[in-house]
């Protein structure tokens, strides 16, 4: 995010504006191509082992009200970003959402669709949104783990910070920039990750200590995870070389958390290299497991039966375990929390189901 | 043995029809208390129509319901019509089956002879009290009164009072006071409603309706009487043998031939002799003396001799010009944006008898989208309240695919739904009602044909228009593009550029590549404020006419200048490439009254939106038809 490529990302960005002028003057009518945002157009990129865009375009055109509409608030939004990169600002997603009711027709109706364009934005110009000076709201997931690092505060200052001795019981907080320039790793003794999808198994490892015992560094992921809780791991992962293991409720959305980190998700293809842990492991709650350990369960829902059967033709999950776990859950039609493991005690789950799984992967 | 039959003989008294009626009083309408109600003013309004249009009279009617205690109702019904002779009153008013029009073989309301009679019975049944009428005729100076009621065993007229009185306020008319059990409802099948519809098929009545004092006036919307239809004989097809054997036996022809050619209708001499020979019977016979055997014959040999179709001027349809109007005078207040131009097909016949049907539908605006469509039933001019799924007109419509047509219809059968209201008239010389009540039209297939071909040919306009919504919905999403974003992204992509702005014409034309036509009008002041945009967004430029269909007597003021054409307006239209016209016209029109149409010529059609191919008949006047203040009120 240094200077010199916010000024490349404006170039980038001023590309598009003048393409779009271009059309107009030879009397066109004017268009961009997007690459489809679909599990549809994702194929697998050997050389990073993650799942990145395919080569299919769509055509946003101003025939279409919707494609002129986009194609107006593309400009506007470029308009935007090259003037807070002039005055040295920067702007929060949310606020350039609330910004854009003064943008007359351009303006957006709901913030995703304000989000979504960044993104896109991301795949043309192939910048990141930081380089545009927006950056998403702070989401605070946490860390917990002997591992120690260098922040660049707000002031300029570098601090060094112990996420297991020199914070509280809810961790240390990851900024949403987690790059070099502000974070730096400079030491760890732990000997794995482990990723947690919910704030009360994180809290219930916590309380175990399981992160003393089994030299773990505990990170909350929050549900789907931050891009910043995404690329933090990864860089664990790379820079310190942990293994990094996901553990997630057991059902079809928590599936699709752990191959967010993985493989990269569907949203963010276009980041998949930079964001996907290739060789992060799954220890979550899985169909063999609620028949294992006879958990108490819940129905699935007809939205989540619909959800595992479009993940049977989701090009991430072709894998065997993957497969004949989801087909299992649907033939049990029963879906199950993690804390559904304290059916058998609170320590259950440190002392009995991550050693065994974890032992089993080779991790312990 | 013969004892027994003796004493029976001495009970079998004879039945007469009031006693009859009396004891099957659902037969004449009268099987609940709301519908008492709507049945007595529906027979009393009938024959008024009936008789003032007989007369020549443009009917004035006068209908009045008073609570006098509990489910107790005076029923007052005036006409102006030609009013009845003293001695003809206690028959019209006291006498079951008295009626001019059972053997008249023309289209009128009245059909049995029963109809007010039967409401004085049931009045005088459910009451106690006697019916009072007061009429007057022509020239007379004084008006007859008679208060009477009905002697059941004798189908008798009681009379209890008759004078002469004064009866300035009207030249002719009649005037009938009935009190009635009943209840008055609100609602579709309220009486109330009875007479809106009523208005509706009779633009040219003026109906004053006052309810416990509340008063509403349904106003005339033309000053047109209805054709005056004319009587006609028998028509061969449609005679029962009964009938025919009555006939040849009072006839006083000398020879069946001759019988045959005077007493009905279509039977030239040559077919007359087809029929003779056909039956094997000596056309020069007398007619009385033929035997029963071969008065059978001659029956069969007449169905079976082709025969033209009877003369439809027996018969008088409302018209698609006064359908429209009509339903325009009544359904105002749903602000409809489009009034399909009604249809009347040509006469048909079953079983002899001559009958048409009409449609008319009104779609959009306020009528409601999700519930079924009102269907609005009418046997010669007469509204039909009940029965209304043992109905064929009804049946017609649920047996449609309305699908193809633009409204919905779950499982592409039954009652269709949308926001539309379909209109159906028969005019028959015999309407075939299920029931003497006259309240639903039998299942004849000829009658459900005709009435599936007149609405499939309106529903067809109905679709044109819907088409023309959607296609006008696509383009005004273009509209907007063009107008609104492509300047913006424009002016935005040179702002950021650092560029001067492009110009936007070619890409607008290749986004939009037709002529757009677009009006609006606003009501202000007693007229409308039309506005007329046009522009050519194709990337040519255009030299056509473009025409206004609206009268040019009614247009007060316009910019630029049209010249006068066919029946409305032509403007001579040169635009260059994504140039525009704007037409100001101030047209001097009632609220509610403004549709304008608008043409284009030498142009192919796809290239033009908010604008039709001048239609073939441009140059032929439209049927002047007279318009009036016409206007429902209602104040307390
Ligand atoms: N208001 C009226 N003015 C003039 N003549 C009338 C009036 N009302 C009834 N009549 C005459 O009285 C006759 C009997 O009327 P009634 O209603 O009983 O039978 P209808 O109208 O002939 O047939 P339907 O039973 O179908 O109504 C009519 O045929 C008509 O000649
Ligand atoms: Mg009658």
């Amino acid at each position: 995010m240094s200077e010199q490529s916010q000024s490349e990302a404006v170039k980038e960005l001023e590309k598009i504006a003048e393409d779009i002028y271009r059309q107009i003057k030879e009397g066109k009518i004017p268009e961009m191509k997007i690459p489809v945002r679909t599990k549809n157009n994702i194929v697998f990129d050997i050389r990073h082992g993650v799942w990145k865009y395919g080569g299919n375009f769509g055509k946003r055109s101003a025939k279409k009200l919707d494609g002129a509409y986009m194609l107006l608030r593309t400009l506007y939004i470029l308009d935007f970003i090259k003037e807070m990169i002039e005055q040295r600002k920067s702007s929060t997603l949310r606020e350039m959402y609330y910004i854009s009711e003064g943008w007359n027709e351009a303006k957006f109706h709901a913030q995703d669709e304000s989000n979504n364009l960044v993104e896109d934005l991301e795949i043309v110009t192939r910048y990141m949104r930081e380089d545009f000076k927006l950056r998403p709201e702070e989401d605070g997931a946490r860390v917990i783990g002997n591992i120690t690092i260098n922040e660049t505060n707000r002031k300029g200052v570098k601090k060094r910070i112990n996420c297991r001795d020199d914070v509280g019981d809810s961790g240390y907080t990851i900024p949403y920039n987690v790059e070099r320039e502000k974070i730096e790793f400079l030491d760890v003794d732990a000997d794995f990750v482990i990723a947690i999808e919910t704030g009360g198994m994180f809290d219930r490892l916590v309380e175990n200590g399981f992160d003393e015992k089994e030299r773990a560094v505990l990170v909350h992921l929050k549900g789907q995870p931050a891009r910043s809780t995404r690329r933090f791991l990864k860089r664990m992962n790379e820079e310190m070389g942990l293994p990094v293991v996901v553990f997630t409720d057991g059902d079809p959305w928590s599936f699709r958390i752990f191959a967010s980190v993985a493989y990269g998700a569907i949203k963010t293809a276009h980041l998949s290299e930079y964001l996907a842990t290739p060789t992060a492991e799954f220890v979550g709650i899985t169909a063999s497991d609620i028949l294992n350990y006879d958990l108490p369960t819940d129905k699935l829902s007809e939205r989540d039966v619909d959800a595992l059967k479009a993940e049977l033709s989701d090009p991430r999950f072709q894998t065997e375990f993957w497969t004949s776990e989801i087909k299992a859950m649907l033939e049990l039609k029963k879906k199950a929390e993690q804390q559904a493991l304290a059916k058998y005690g609170l320590d259950f789950v440190t002392d009995t189901y991550l050693p065994e799984k974890l032992s089993d992967m080779g991790i312990l | 043995m013969a004892d027994i039959a003796e004493s029976l003989a001495e009970k079998q008294k004879e039945i007469s029809v009031s006693e009859f009626f009396e004891r099957n009083r659902h037969v004449l309408g009268f099987d609940s208390m709301p519908k008492s109600l709507i049945t007595a003013v529906k027979e009393g309004v009938d024959n008024a129509l009936d008789a003032c249009e007989e007369a020549g009279i443009l009917p004035e009617l006068y209908v009045e319901l008073k609570k006098e205690e509990d489910n107790e109702y005076l029923i007052v019904i005036q006409d102006n019509g030609p009013g009845i002779v003293r001695k003809n009153i206690p028959k019209v008013f006291g006498q079951l089956l008295y009626g001019s029009r059972f053997h008249a073989i023309r289209q009128s309301r009245g059909q049995q002879g029963i109809g007010i009679s039967g409401v004085v019975m049931y009045g005088f049944l459910s009451t106690g009290r006697p019916a009072r009428i007061v009429s007057k005729t022509k020239g007379k100076s004084a008006a007859t009164e008679v208060v009477l009621r009905i002697d059941t065993k004798k189908n008798r007229a009681e009379i209890i009072k008759e004078d002469v009185l004064l009866w300035d306020e009207v030249e002719h008319g009649t005037r009938i006071e009935v009190h009635i059990k009943g209840r008055l409802i609100k609602g579709k099948q309220s009486v109330y409603e009875y007479l809106r519809r009523t208005a509706i098929v009779n633009p040219h009545t003026r109906i004053t309706y006052v309810e416990n004092g509340t008063k509403y006036i349904f106003e005339r919307a033309t000053e047109i009487l209805p054709r005056s239809t004319v009587e006609i004989k028998p028509h061969p097809y449609g005679v029962e043998l009964g009938t025919l054997i009555k006939m040849l036996k009072s006839a006083k022809n000398r020879k069946v031939k001759a019988f045959l050619t005077d007493e009905f209708s279509r039977v030239s001499s040559s077919v007359a002799e087809e029929i003779c020979r056909k039956a094997g019977v000596d056309p020069s016979k007398k007619p009385a003396e033929l035997t029963p055997q071969e008065a059978k014959s001659l029956h069969r040999a007449m169905n079976k001799v082709r025969i033209m179709a009877p003369p439809s001027d027996c018969l008088s349809p409302i018209g698609a010009p006064l359908i429209k109007k009509g339903l325009k005078n009544v359904m105002k207040e749903y602000k409809p944006e489009y009034y399909v131009p009604p249809v009347t097909r040509e006469p048909s016949v079953y079983r002899g008898n001559p009958f048409q049907v009409e449609v008319g539908i009104v779609y959009g605006g306020d009528l409601p989208k999700d519930r079924p469509v009102e269907i609005l039933r009418f046997a010669n001019r007469v509204p039909l309240l009940y029965q209304q799924g043992a109905c064929a007109l009804t049946h017609a419509v649920e047996r449609m695919n309305w699908k193809q047509y633009g409204l919905e219809q779950k499982g592409g059968k039954g009652i269709p739904s949308g926001p539309a209201v379909i209109l159906i008239h028969i005019a028959s010389t015999r309407v075939p009602f299920t029931s003497e009540a006259k309240e639903a039209v039998a299942d004849i297939p000829e009658i459900l044909d005709e009435t599936t071909k007149a609405l499939k040919e309106c529903a067809r306009h109905l679709r044109l228009h819907i088409n023309k919504l959607q296609k006008k919905k696509k383009t005004s999403e273009k509209f907007v593009i063009v107008r609104k974003i492509i300047p913006e992204i424009a002016r935005k992509s040179a702002e950021i550029t650092g560029n001067p702005v492009p110009p936007i014409d070619r890409t607008i034309t290749s986004i939009m590549g037709v002529l757009w036509v677009d009006d609006d009008a606003k009501y202000s002041k007693n007229g409308y404020d039309v506005s007329v945009k046009v522009i050519n967004y194709t990337p040519k430029r255009l030299r056509i006419p473009l025409y206004l269909d609206i009268e040019p007597e009614v247009v007060e003021s316009m910019e630029p200048q049209a010249e006068r054409d066919g029946r409305g307006l032509r403007y001579d239209l040169d635009l260059q490439s994504t140039e525009e016209l704007d037409i100001k016209l101030r047209l001097r029109l009632e609220k509610g009254e403004y549709s304008m149409d608008i043409y284009t010529d030498k142009i192919n059609p796809v290239l033009v939106v908010g604008a039709d191919p001048l239609p073939g008949d441009w140059d032929i006047e439209a049927e002047k038809v007279i318009v009036s203040g016409a206007e429902v009120s209602g104040d307390e």
